[in-house]
């Protein structure tokens, strides 16, 4: 007899659970190297809680009363999960704070390969330590950790959250619009982009600028085209981004990143720093994560966070991946 | 062949860049576009059945047009071109899109048989009408936006039938010269959205592969006059 499962989980038997396992430690094993000590968290939460988060996190796709008709909701990262954690048990603690998680999430996606509603994320949380050299040993630490994974051909996406958003705040894109643009900028929908800032009022000049910035991706040469193209936000951001990249270097952990003005990642809570990961060997992203120095604070304790998550099973496809192409003559 | 991670982090991915081409109406037109921006197309234009052309820089994939989000989405293509439609309709696939090529221009409508009052009697007496389509999210999206509720029934081939033989009221299809709605009775009610060809990206290769896919974007945009 065939029992079904929900579109988007999947059963792990053993031979793929063997090599999922020898990822887990490994991952663990850098993240306590460095540190970064286990946490785990209920899967369940309240839906409150959770909303705190605020943004696109908020909306869990899973929700459901338990007994007393209190909302529940399924978490969809850890990052909101642990905020709430180290408010609510390190409230007094001596930042900085390290702490490290793998665990499942759940997002309402369309399930195919290495997209899957129930997945296993592995990361870690830097609590209390400010950019840039918060934001430099969290992307060290990544660095381990994808070597660790043997993905040495991986690459860390490096932006900065605040760009547009405070370029559109320059350019008076409000309301509405700006959410829309933002939404173009997340999907990199040019076409679309370019239509909406000249709905909005944006003259071309402008509207060039913002889609040539949205472009920029490269080595440290990009900050410099990115200042040519003036601004207060831009020259901020490229700021952000330059000390950070600085700091990396001084670590000599700069080499597998690359700077992209154009990152956005569409959850809510980033501000400053963002990364992204990827591998050739895979066209999705790997992971990613980044600076939210104001998420804390909405569970009332005010302190600067980074950190990073990578999908456990994407990550796993990316390592059979390389081991093929290594084995090619 | 070797790859290295070079000091600025630059993943160099190995092979050509695979640019999905969409087969069917639009094949033409990619093709002459393909070649106005210097890119060999003569093996994709013979009587072959192959479906992967390969070049040194850039390989071709032919496809169906409404398969290049999926292969574009996963990788399995770097770039692609695909008409607006199909971006609509499968909205929920994730490739960047780079660029409006201008050509494959059409218009998204709705129809109804000419002189017929199916659809506003449906609408008034029923409370919905009975559209037939193959852009189903589309049309649905359109009659939501507008504030109308429509039953939308999902056809596979020549969707002009359906108002003929009474299974809906009217349809939502793609119409470019307005020829095959005439030839079966049928004419435009309303307008939903025009759709042109556009160039997409994966978004892995959009960064790891940042150098060929800007120089591919910007030849594209100078032989189109984008």
């Amino acid at each position: 007899m065939i029992h079904p499962i929900p579109p988007g989980t999947r059963d792990v038997l053993p031979d793929e659970m063997r090599e999922l396992r020898k990822l887990h430690l490994a991952l663990i094993e850098v993240f306590e190297s460095n540190g970064y000590g286990e946490v785990a968290t209920p899967a369940i939460e309240y839906d409150d809680v959770l909303a705190r988060g605020g943004g696109r996190t908020a909306d869990s796709a899973y929700r459901f009363f338990d007994e007393s008709g209190d909302l529940l909701a399924l978490r969809s990262d850890m990052t909101v999960p642990i905020a709430r954690l180290v408010a609510s048990r390190y409230a007094e603690a001596e930042p900085p704070l390290r702490l490290c998680y793998l665990a499942n999430a759940f997002r309402a996606v369309r399930p195919q390969r290495g997209q899957m509603r129930e997945f296993a994320q592995a990361g870690v949380e830097l609590i209390g330590a400010p950019a840039p050299a918060g934001t430099a040993e969290v992307v060290e630490v990544l660095e381990a950790a994808l070597a660790a994974a043997g993905l040495d051909r991986a690459v860390i996406g490096l932006g900065d959250a605040d760009l547009f958003r405070q370029l559109l705040t320059e350019l008076g894109v409000e309301g509405e619009a700006r959410e829309s643009v933002l939404g173009r900028l997340a999907t990199h929908d040019l076409v679309g982009l370019e239509a909406e800032l000249s709905q909005a009022g944006i003259d071309d000049e402008h509207v060039a600028t913002c889609v040539t910035l949205s472009q920029l991706r490269g080595g440290r040469e990009v900050l410099e085209q990115a200042r040519a193209l003036g601004g207060t936000a831009v020259e901020r951001a490229t700021a952000r981004i330059g000390e950070t990249f600085e700091a990396l270097e001084e670590r000599g952990a700069a080499d597998r990143v690359r700077i992209d003005l154009g990152l956005l990642r569409n959850l809510g809570y980033y501000s400053g720093a963002i990364l992204e990961v990827y591998d050739p060997a895979l066209g999705h992203v790997l992971g990613g994560g980044g600076r939210y120095d104001r998420l804390l604070k909405r569970f009332g304790l005010d302190l600067p966070a980074a950190g990073f998550a990578l999908y456990l099973e994407r990550v796993h496809v990316a390592q059979m991946e390389e081991e093929s192409r290594r084995a090619e003559p | 062949m070797s790859v290295e991670v070079a000091g600025m982090g630059q993943a160099k991915a190995e092979g050509p860049l695979k640019l999905a081409v969409p087969r069917g109406a639009l094949f033409g037109e990619t093709l002459d576009t393909l070649d106005a921006a210097g890119i060999d197309t003569s093996a994709a234009r013979g009587e072959s059945r192959s479906l992967i052309f390969a070049g040194s820089e850039i390989s071709l994939v032919t496809m169906r047009p409404s398969d290049v989000p999926t292969y574009v989405e996963a990788g399995a293509a770097d770039v692609g071109i695909t008409g607006k439609d199909v971006l609509l309709e499968q909205s929920d696939r994730m490739v960047y899109e780079l660029l409006d090529l201008g050509f494959g221009r059409c218009r998204m409508v709705l129809a109804g048989r000419v002189g017929d009052e199916r659809l506003g009697e449906s609408q008034r007496r029923l409370g919905m009408m009975r559209i037939a389509t193959k852009y189903p999210r589309i049309a649905e999206r359109h009659f939501e936006s507008t504030g109308r509720q429509a039953e939308v029934i999902e056809v596979k081939g020549s969707v002009e039938l359906a108002p003929l033989i009474g299974l809906a009221d009217g349809i939502v299809d793609l119409v470019a010269t307005g020829r095959t709605l005439a030839e079966n009775d049928l004419e435009v009610r309303e307008e939903i959205v025009e759709c042109t060809a556009r160039f997409v990206a994966n978004r892995v290769a959009h960064k790891l592969r940042a150098e060929e896919v800007d120089a591919l974007t910007s030849k594209l945009r100078e032989a189109t006059g984008q």
